[in-house]
Protein backbone atom coordinates (compact mmCIF):
# COMPACT_ATOMS: atom_id res chain seq x y z
CA UNK A 1 0.00 0.00 0.00
CA UNK A 2 2.68 2.32 0.96
CA UNK A 3 4.65 1.40 -2.28
CA UNK A 4 1.16 2.33 -4.12
CA UNK A 5 0.92 5.41 -2.67
CA UNK A 6 4.76 6.73 -3.24
CA UNK A 7 4.37 5.73 -7.31
CA UNK A 8 1.03 7.49 -7.18
CA UNK A 9 2.99 10.59 -5.68
CA UNK A 10 6.02 10.35 -8.32
CA UNK A 11 3.40 10.40 -10.51
CA UNK A 12 1.97 12.78 -9.81
CA UNK A 13 4.67 15.65 -10.02
CA UNK A 14 7.13 14.31 -12.52
CA UNK A 15 7.57 16.52 -15.21
CA UNK A 16 6.91 14.65 -18.45
CA UNK A 17 3.63 13.66 -17.10
CA UNK A 18 2.37 17.24 -17.00
CA UNK A 19 3.39 18.19 -20.56
CA UNK A 20 2.54 16.84 -24.27
CA UNK A 21 -0.82 15.67 -25.74
CA UNK A 22 -0.80 13.06 -23.35
CA UNK A 23 -0.01 15.25 -20.25
CA UNK A 24 -1.74 16.21 -17.23
CA UNK A 25 -1.94 19.66 -18.22
CA UNK A 26 -3.57 18.96 -21.70
CA UNK A 27 -6.09 16.04 -20.32
CA UNK A 28 -7.27 18.20 -18.05
CA UNK A 29 -8.06 21.58 -20.08
CA UNK A 30 -9.97 19.54 -22.43
CA UNK A 31 -11.54 17.98 -18.77
CA UNK A 32 -12.70 21.38 -17.92
CA UNK A 33 -13.87 22.11 -21.12
CA UNK A 34 -16.04 19.12 -21.20
CA UNK A 35 -17.32 20.02 -17.90
CA UNK A 36 -17.63 23.86 -18.15
CA UNK A 37 -19.58 23.74 -21.52
CA UNK A 38 -21.86 20.94 -20.25
CA UNK A 39 -22.78 22.96 -17.02
CA UNK A 40 -23.22 25.99 -18.69
CA UNK A 41 -25.79 24.78 -21.54
CA UNK A 42 -27.63 22.74 -18.63
CA UNK A 43 -27.76 26.03 -16.98
CA UNK A 44 -28.91 27.77 -19.85
CA UNK A 45 -31.76 25.31 -20.48
CA UNK A 46 -32.18 25.11 -16.50
CA UNK A 47 -32.29 28.17 -15.07
CA UNK A 48 -35.13 29.47 -17.07
CA UNK A 49 -37.33 26.39 -16.36
CA UNK A 50 -36.88 25.93 -12.89
CA UNK A 51 -37.92 30.44 -12.73
CA UNK A 52 -40.53 29.95 -14.41
CA UNK A 53 -42.28 26.83 -12.50
CA UNK A 54 -41.02 28.87 -9.58
CA UNK A 55 -42.82 32.07 -10.72
CA UNK A 56 -45.95 30.97 -11.85
CA UNK A 57 -45.99 28.12 -9.69
CA UNK A 58 -47.31 25.96 -12.47
CA UNK A 59 -45.47 22.64 -13.46
CA UNK A 60 -44.26 21.69 -10.09
CA UNK A 61 -45.39 18.23 -10.90
CA UNK A 62 -42.87 18.26 -13.73
CA UNK A 63 -40.16 20.05 -11.54
CA UNK A 64 -39.89 17.17 -8.97
CA UNK A 65 -40.31 14.06 -11.23
CA UNK A 66 -38.11 15.42 -13.74
CA UNK A 67 -35.32 15.17 -11.07
CA UNK A 68 -36.32 11.99 -10.19
CA UNK A 69 -35.86 10.61 -13.61
CA UNK A 70 -33.07 12.08 -14.02
CA UNK A 71 -31.11 10.32 -11.52
CA UNK A 72 -32.70 7.58 -12.92
CA UNK A 73 -31.08 7.82 -16.21
CA UNK A 74 -27.91 5.51 -16.07
CA UNK A 75 -25.30 7.82 -17.78
CA UNK A 76 -23.08 4.73 -19.44
CA UNK A 77 -26.65 3.39 -20.91
CA UNK A 78 -27.20 7.28 -22.47
CA UNK A 79 -23.54 7.17 -23.66
CA UNK A 80 -23.28 4.15 -25.31
CA UNK A 81 -27.03 4.78 -26.74
CA UNK A 82 -26.35 8.28 -28.17
CA UNK A 83 -22.85 6.88 -28.96
CA UNK A 84 -24.54 3.93 -31.04
CA UNK A 85 -26.76 6.41 -32.79
CA UNK A 86 -24.51 9.41 -33.64
CA UNK A 87 -21.60 7.69 -34.29
CA UNK A 88 -17.79 9.28 -33.17
CA UNK A 89 -18.86 12.70 -31.72
CA UNK A 90 -18.74 14.86 -29.02
CA UNK A 91 -22.85 14.64 -28.75
CA UNK A 92 -23.07 11.32 -26.51
CA UNK A 93 -20.46 13.54 -23.94
CA UNK A 94 -22.52 16.46 -24.18
CA UNK A 95 -26.11 15.33 -23.95
CA UNK A 96 -25.20 12.85 -20.87
CA UNK A 97 -23.78 15.59 -19.55
CA UNK A 98 -26.39 17.76 -19.90
CA UNK A 99 -28.98 15.22 -19.00
CA UNK A 100 -27.14 15.03 -15.87
CA UNK A 101 -26.79 18.65 -14.69
CA UNK A 102 -30.31 19.72 -15.70
CA UNK A 103 -32.23 17.80 -13.07
CA UNK A 104 -29.80 19.29 -10.11
CA UNK A 105 -30.28 22.81 -11.26
CA UNK A 106 -34.00 23.32 -12.25
CA UNK A 107 -35.09 21.87 -8.83
CA UNK A 108 -32.81 23.63 -6.41
CA UNK A 109 -33.64 26.85 -8.93
CA UNK A 110 -37.59 25.69 -8.29
CA UNK A 111 -36.97 24.98 -4.38
CA UNK A 112 -35.14 28.63 -3.97
CA UNK A 113 -38.29 30.51 -5.76
CA UNK A 114 -41.30 28.69 -3.62
CA UNK A 115 -39.13 29.36 -0.70
CA UNK A 116 -39.23 32.67 -1.22
CA UNK A 117 -41.64 34.40 1.58
CA UNK A 118 -45.33 35.06 0.11
CA UNK A 119 -46.00 38.07 2.05
CA UNK A 120 -42.97 39.53 0.32
CA UNK A 121 -44.09 38.74 -3.01
CA UNK A 122 -47.42 40.77 -2.26
CA UNK A 123 -45.60 43.20 -0.69
CA UNK A 124 -43.42 43.37 -4.29
CA UNK A 125 -46.99 43.23 -6.07
CA UNK A 126 -48.68 45.44 -3.42
CA UNK A 127 -45.66 48.21 -4.70
CA UNK A 128 -46.50 48.25 -7.94
CA UNK A 129 -43.82 45.55 -9.34
CA UNK A 130 -45.02 44.40 -12.67
CA UNK A 131 -44.01 40.74 -12.78
CA UNK A 132 -41.04 40.80 -14.46
CA UNK A 133 -39.88 43.09 -11.81
CA UNK A 134 -41.28 40.91 -8.94
CA UNK A 135 -39.00 37.68 -11.05
CA UNK A 136 -35.80 40.02 -11.18
CA UNK A 137 -35.54 42.21 -8.08
CA UNK A 138 -37.19 40.46 -5.57
CA UNK A 139 -37.99 36.58 -5.98
CA UNK A 140 -34.39 35.95 -8.50
CA UNK A 141 -32.19 37.33 -5.41
CA UNK A 142 -33.54 35.70 -2.55
CA UNK A 143 -33.43 32.41 -4.20
CA UNK A 144 -30.01 33.41 -5.45
CA UNK A 145 -28.50 31.32 -2.70
CA UNK A 146 -30.59 27.83 -3.46
CA UNK A 147 -29.48 28.08 -6.99
CA UNK A 148 -26.07 28.13 -6.39
CA UNK A 149 -26.01 25.05 -4.58
CA UNK A 150 -28.07 23.64 -7.40
CA UNK A 151 -25.26 25.16 -9.64
CA UNK A 152 -22.38 23.74 -7.60
CA UNK A 153 -23.88 20.14 -7.50
CA UNK A 154 -24.49 20.06 -11.07
CA UNK A 155 -20.43 21.36 -11.83
CA UNK A 156 -19.55 18.62 -9.24
CA UNK A 157 -21.71 15.55 -10.84
CA UNK A 158 -20.65 16.80 -13.96
CA UNK A 159 -16.75 17.19 -13.62
CA UNK A 160 -16.93 13.34 -12.06
CA UNK A 161 -18.63 12.21 -14.49
CA UNK A 162 -17.15 13.88 -17.38
CA UNK A 163 -14.40 10.53 -16.75
CA UNK A 164 -17.26 9.05 -19.26
CA UNK A 165 -15.63 10.48 -22.57
CA UNK A 166 -12.85 8.56 -22.35
CA UNK A 167 -14.96 5.40 -22.79
CA UNK A 168 -16.17 6.66 -26.39
CA UNK A 169 -12.41 7.09 -27.28
CA UNK A 170 -12.44 11.11 -26.49
CA UNK A 171 -9.84 12.94 -23.39
CA UNK A 172 -9.94 14.31 -20.03
CA UNK A 173 -8.65 13.44 -17.05
CA UNK A 174 -10.70 9.63 -17.68
CA UNK A 175 -8.00 8.77 -20.41
CA UNK A 176 -6.12 7.92 -17.21
CA UNK A 177 -8.52 6.20 -15.98
CA UNK A 178 -10.05 3.54 -18.43
CA UNK A 179 -6.07 3.30 -20.04
CA UNK A 180 -4.79 2.52 -16.84
CA UNK A 181 -7.73 -0.29 -16.49
CA UNK A 182 -7.08 -1.80 -20.02
CA UNK A 183 -3.08 -1.30 -18.71
CA UNK A 184 -3.86 -3.49 -15.26
CA UNK A 185 -1.95 0.08 -14.66
CA UNK A 186 -3.57 0.88 -10.92
CA UNK A 187 -0.94 4.15 -9.89
CA UNK A 188 -2.23 5.69 -13.36
CA UNK A 189 -5.92 5.02 -12.66
CA UNK A 190 -5.61 6.23 -9.02
CA UNK A 191 -3.45 9.47 -10.85
CA UNK A 192 -6.50 10.17 -12.64
CA UNK A 193 -8.97 9.80 -9.83
CA UNK A 194 -7.29 11.93 -7.35
CA UNK A 195 -7.03 14.71 -10.21
CA UNK A 196 -10.81 14.31 -11.14
CA UNK A 197 -12.07 14.74 -7.32
CA UNK A 198 -9.21 17.87 -6.91
CA UNK A 199 -10.90 19.44 -9.79
CA UNK A 200 -14.24 18.65 -8.51
CA UNK A 201 -13.48 20.12 -5.14
CA UNK A 202 -11.72 23.29 -6.12
CA UNK A 203 -14.31 24.18 -8.78
CA UNK A 204 -16.44 23.91 -5.86
CA UNK A 205 -14.82 25.80 -3.51
CA UNK A 206 -14.25 28.65 -6.60
CA UNK A 207 -18.31 28.79 -6.90
CA UNK A 208 -18.50 29.23 -3.23
CA UNK A 209 -16.15 31.58 -2.88
CA UNK A 210 -17.89 33.39 -5.96
CA UNK A 211 -21.30 33.36 -3.99
CA UNK A 212 -20.10 34.46 -1.19
CA UNK A 213 -18.00 37.75 -2.84
CA UNK A 214 -21.55 38.54 -4.62
CA UNK A 215 -23.44 38.23 -1.34
CA UNK A 216 -21.31 40.26 0.82
CA UNK A 217 -23.38 43.21 1.16
CA UNK A 218 -26.49 40.98 2.61
CA UNK A 219 -27.58 41.20 5.57
CA UNK A 220 -26.28 38.16 7.44
CA UNK A 221 -29.87 36.24 7.78
CA UNK A 222 -30.25 36.36 4.19
CA UNK A 223 -26.93 34.26 3.56
CA UNK A 224 -27.79 31.21 4.99
CA UNK A 225 -30.93 31.08 3.65
CA UNK B 1 -31.81 2.54 -34.83
CA UNK B 2 -34.32 0.03 -34.35
CA UNK B 3 -35.16 -2.35 -31.84
CA UNK B 4 -34.62 -6.47 -32.44
CA UNK B 5 -37.74 -7.88 -30.23
CA UNK B 6 -36.64 -11.16 -31.19
CA UNK B 7 -33.27 -10.46 -29.28
CA UNK B 8 -35.28 -9.24 -26.13
CA UNK B 9 -37.80 -12.33 -26.22
CA UNK B 10 -34.87 -15.13 -26.81
CA UNK B 11 -32.85 -13.72 -23.79
CA UNK B 12 -36.11 -13.41 -21.08
CA UNK B 13 -33.95 -15.53 -18.51
CA UNK B 14 -31.07 -13.73 -19.19
CA UNK B 15 -32.87 -10.55 -18.50
CA UNK B 16 -34.47 -11.54 -14.75
CA UNK B 17 -30.84 -12.84 -14.26
CA UNK B 18 -29.43 -9.56 -14.19
CA UNK B 19 -32.20 -7.35 -13.11
CA UNK B 20 -32.23 -9.29 -9.92
CA UNK B 21 -28.45 -8.66 -10.15
CA UNK B 22 -28.98 -5.42 -9.90
CA UNK B 23 -31.57 -4.40 -7.72
CA UNK B 24 -29.61 -6.81 -4.86
CA UNK B 25 -26.62 -4.61 -5.52
CA UNK B 26 -28.45 -1.72 -5.50
CA UNK B 27 -30.98 -2.19 -2.01
CA UNK B 28 -27.79 -4.12 -0.16
CA UNK B 29 -25.99 -0.78 -0.70
CA UNK B 30 -28.61 1.47 0.67
CA UNK B 31 -29.53 -0.68 3.55
CA UNK B 32 -25.67 -0.72 4.54
CA UNK B 33 -25.71 3.21 3.73
CA UNK B 34 -28.14 3.51 5.91
CA UNK B 35 -26.88 1.16 8.94
CA UNK B 36 -23.31 3.72 8.62
CA UNK B 37 -25.36 6.49 8.06
CA UNK B 38 -27.87 6.81 11.11
CA UNK B 39 -25.11 6.62 14.15
CA UNK B 40 -22.56 8.98 12.18
CA UNK B 41 -25.74 11.78 11.24
CA UNK B 42 -27.05 11.29 15.26
CA UNK B 43 -23.16 11.93 16.34
CA UNK B 44 -22.67 14.99 13.86
CA UNK B 45 -26.35 16.24 14.91
CA UNK B 46 -25.10 15.64 18.90
CA UNK B 47 -21.36 16.84 18.29
CA UNK B 48 -21.46 20.33 16.69
CA UNK B 49 -17.49 20.05 16.22
CA UNK B 50 -18.11 16.71 14.17
CA UNK B 51 -20.61 18.02 12.07
CA UNK B 52 -18.50 19.98 9.30
CA UNK B 53 -15.68 17.18 9.14
CA UNK B 54 -18.47 14.81 8.76
CA UNK B 55 -20.94 16.53 6.47
CA UNK B 56 -17.43 17.67 4.27
CA UNK B 57 -15.66 13.94 4.22
CA UNK B 58 -19.24 12.70 2.34
CA UNK B 59 -18.82 15.46 0.45
CA UNK B 60 -15.34 14.73 -0.64
CA UNK B 61 -16.33 11.21 -1.55
CA UNK B 62 -18.67 12.45 -3.82
CA UNK B 63 -16.76 13.77 -6.31
CA UNK B 64 -14.25 11.02 -6.56
CA UNK B 65 -15.87 9.90 -10.05
CA UNK B 66 -17.69 6.38 -9.60
CA UNK B 67 -15.57 4.01 -12.01
CA UNK B 68 -12.58 4.99 -10.08
CA UNK B 69 -14.18 4.10 -6.48
CA UNK B 70 -14.74 0.55 -7.81
CA UNK B 71 -11.11 0.60 -9.14
CA UNK B 72 -10.05 1.62 -6.15
CA UNK B 73 -11.37 -1.21 -4.29
CA UNK B 74 -9.77 -4.00 -6.55
CA UNK B 75 -7.17 -4.38 -4.09
CA UNK B 76 -9.77 -4.96 -1.52
CA UNK B 77 -12.12 -6.87 -2.40
CA UNK B 78 -11.59 -7.86 -6.32
CA UNK B 79 -13.67 -8.61 -9.11
CA UNK B 80 -16.42 -9.81 -6.81
CA UNK B 81 -19.82 -8.12 -5.61
CA UNK B 82 -18.97 -7.59 -2.65
CA UNK B 83 -16.64 -4.33 -4.72
CA UNK B 84 -19.66 -3.28 -6.23
CA UNK B 85 -21.49 -3.08 -3.08
CA UNK B 86 -18.65 -1.05 -1.08
CA UNK B 87 -18.73 1.35 -3.97
CA UNK B 88 -22.39 2.19 -3.86
CA UNK B 89 -22.65 2.24 0.03
CA UNK B 90 -19.83 5.03 -0.33
CA UNK B 91 -22.13 7.47 -2.89
CA UNK B 92 -25.08 6.54 -0.57
CA UNK B 93 -23.38 7.91 2.62
CA UNK B 94 -23.68 11.65 1.30
CA UNK B 95 -27.05 11.66 0.27
CA UNK B 96 -28.36 9.85 3.58
CA UNK B 97 -25.89 11.26 6.09
CA UNK B 98 -26.84 14.59 4.95
CA UNK B 99 -30.65 14.07 5.11
CA UNK B 100 -30.72 12.10 8.11
CA UNK B 101 -28.85 15.34 10.12
CA UNK B 102 -31.15 17.42 7.98
CA UNK B 103 -33.71 15.66 9.60
CA UNK B 104 -32.99 15.34 13.34
CA UNK B 105 -32.03 19.34 12.78
CA UNK B 106 -36.03 19.93 11.87
CA UNK B 107 -37.29 18.96 15.11
CA UNK B 108 -38.43 21.73 17.37
CA UNK B 109 -36.50 21.97 20.23
CA UNK B 110 -39.74 22.40 22.08
CA UNK B 111 -40.82 18.85 21.32
CA UNK B 112 -37.27 17.77 22.83
CA UNK B 113 -37.53 19.61 25.55
CA UNK B 114 -41.35 18.52 26.09
CA UNK B 115 -39.87 14.64 26.27
CA UNK B 116 -37.52 15.39 28.61
CA UNK B 117 -39.65 16.95 30.71
CA UNK B 118 -41.73 13.77 30.47
CA UNK B 119 -38.46 11.77 32.07
CA UNK B 120 -37.48 10.51 28.62
CA UNK B 121 -33.64 9.80 28.44
CA UNK B 122 -31.64 10.96 25.41
CA UNK B 123 -31.97 7.62 23.61
CA UNK B 124 -35.45 7.31 24.31
CA UNK B 125 -35.94 10.97 22.87
CA UNK B 126 -33.73 10.04 19.88
CA UNK B 127 -35.98 6.52 19.27
CA UNK B 128 -39.59 7.40 20.06
CA UNK B 129 -39.24 11.16 19.12
CA UNK B 130 -36.66 12.32 17.16
CA UNK B 131 -36.47 10.02 14.59
CA UNK B 132 -39.42 9.54 13.91
CA UNK B 133 -40.66 13.35 13.27
CA UNK B 134 -37.26 13.16 11.57
CA UNK B 135 -38.12 10.09 9.39
CA UNK B 136 -39.95 12.43 6.04
CA UNK B 137 -36.74 14.04 5.06
CA UNK B 138 -34.53 10.79 6.22
CA UNK B 139 -37.00 8.90 3.49
CA UNK B 140 -36.43 11.35 0.93
CA UNK B 141 -33.04 10.92 1.48
CA UNK B 142 -33.27 7.09 1.48
CA UNK B 143 -35.39 7.72 -2.22
CA UNK B 144 -32.64 9.75 -3.35
CA UNK B 145 -29.86 7.07 -2.44
CA UNK B 146 -31.96 4.23 -3.78
CA UNK B 147 -33.00 5.52 -7.18
CA UNK B 148 -29.46 6.81 -7.60
CA UNK B 149 -27.70 3.38 -6.77
CA UNK B 150 -29.92 1.70 -9.47
CA UNK B 151 -28.95 4.01 -12.18
CA UNK B 152 -24.96 3.78 -10.81
CA UNK B 153 -25.16 -0.34 -10.77
CA UNK B 154 -24.23 0.10 -14.46
CA UNK B 155 -20.60 1.75 -14.19
CA UNK B 156 -19.68 -1.23 -12.00
CA UNK B 157 -19.64 -3.26 -15.91
CA UNK B 158 -16.08 -2.31 -15.85
CA UNK B 159 -14.96 -4.46 -13.03
CA UNK B 160 -16.96 -7.58 -14.61
CA UNK B 161 -20.50 -6.77 -12.47
CA UNK B 162 -23.06 -4.20 -12.65
CA UNK B 163 -26.22 -6.04 -13.42
CA UNK B 164 -28.31 -4.52 -16.22
CA UNK B 165 -25.13 -2.29 -17.14
CA UNK B 166 -23.66 -5.58 -18.78
CA UNK B 167 -26.00 -4.87 -21.75
CA UNK B 168 -24.61 -1.23 -22.33
CA UNK B 169 -21.11 -2.81 -22.35
CA UNK B 170 -22.23 -5.98 -24.71
CA UNK B 171 -24.18 -2.82 -27.02
CA UNK B 172 -20.94 -0.89 -27.35
CA UNK B 173 -18.64 -3.42 -28.40
CA UNK B 174 -21.00 -5.49 -30.83
CA UNK B 175 -22.75 -2.24 -32.10
CA UNK B 176 -26.36 -3.53 -31.20
CA UNK B 177 -28.30 -0.83 -30.02
CA UNK B 178 -31.24 -3.44 -28.49
CA UNK B 179 -29.26 -4.55 -25.16
CA UNK B 180 -28.92 -0.62 -24.63
CA UNK B 181 -32.10 0.22 -24.71
CA UNK B 182 -33.68 -2.46 -22.97
CA UNK B 183 -31.22 -2.09 -20.45
CA UNK B 184 -31.89 1.42 -19.73
CA UNK B 185 -35.37 1.20 -19.99
CA UNK B 186 -35.39 -1.55 -17.48
CA UNK B 187 -33.11 0.77 -14.86
CA UNK B 188 -35.50 3.33 -15.83
CA UNK B 189 -38.76 0.91 -14.44
CA UNK B 190 -36.85 -0.66 -11.69
CA UNK B 191 -35.53 3.10 -9.95
CA UNK B 192 -39.44 4.53 -10.80
CA UNK B 193 -41.34 1.38 -9.32
CA UNK B 194 -38.48 1.28 -6.40
CA UNK B 195 -38.99 5.20 -5.46
CA UNK B 196 -43.27 4.63 -5.46
CA UNK B 197 -42.65 1.29 -2.94
CA UNK B 198 -40.67 3.48 -0.95
CA UNK B 199 -43.60 6.25 -0.65
CA UNK B 200 -45.74 3.52 0.04
CA UNK B 201 -43.40 2.52 2.85
CA UNK B 202 -43.20 6.19 4.00
CA UNK B 203 -46.58 6.60 4.57
CA UNK B 204 -47.01 3.72 6.09
CA UNK B 205 -44.24 4.56 8.28
CA UNK B 206 -45.88 7.96 9.28
CA UNK B 207 -49.57 7.95 9.77
CA UNK B 208 -49.66 10.81 11.63
CA UNK B 209 -48.83 12.53 8.69
CA UNK B 210 -51.61 11.18 6.31
CA UNK B 211 -54.10 13.56 7.60
CA UNK B 212 -52.35 16.68 6.50
CA UNK B 213 -52.00 16.87 2.91
CA UNK B 214 -48.66 17.02 2.14
CA UNK B 215 -46.23 17.22 -0.95
CA UNK B 216 -43.01 15.49 -1.56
Amino acid sequence: MYELFKNLGSWLVSGEQWTGADGIGHRLAEHLQYSLIATLVAAAIALPVGLLIGHTGRGAFVAINLSSFGRALPTVGLVVLVFLASGLSMWPVYIALVALAVPSIVTNTYAGMTAVDPEVRDAARGQGMRAHQVLFQVELPLALPLIMTGLRLALIQVVATATIAAYVSFGGLGRYVFDGLAQRDLVQVLGGAVLVAVVAVVLDLALSGLQRLLFRHRPAALKSA
Amino acid sequence: MTIDWDWIGSHGSDLTTLTLAHLQAALSAVLFGLLISLPLAVLAHRVRALRGFLLGMSNVLFTIPSIAVFVLLLPVSGLTRTTTVIGLTIYTLVVLLRNTVEGLDSVPQKTKEAAKAMGARPMRTLLTVELPLALPVIMAGVRIATVMSISLVSVATYIGDGGLGQLFTDGFQRNFPTPVIVGVVLTLLLALVADALLVVVQRLLTPWARTRTRKA
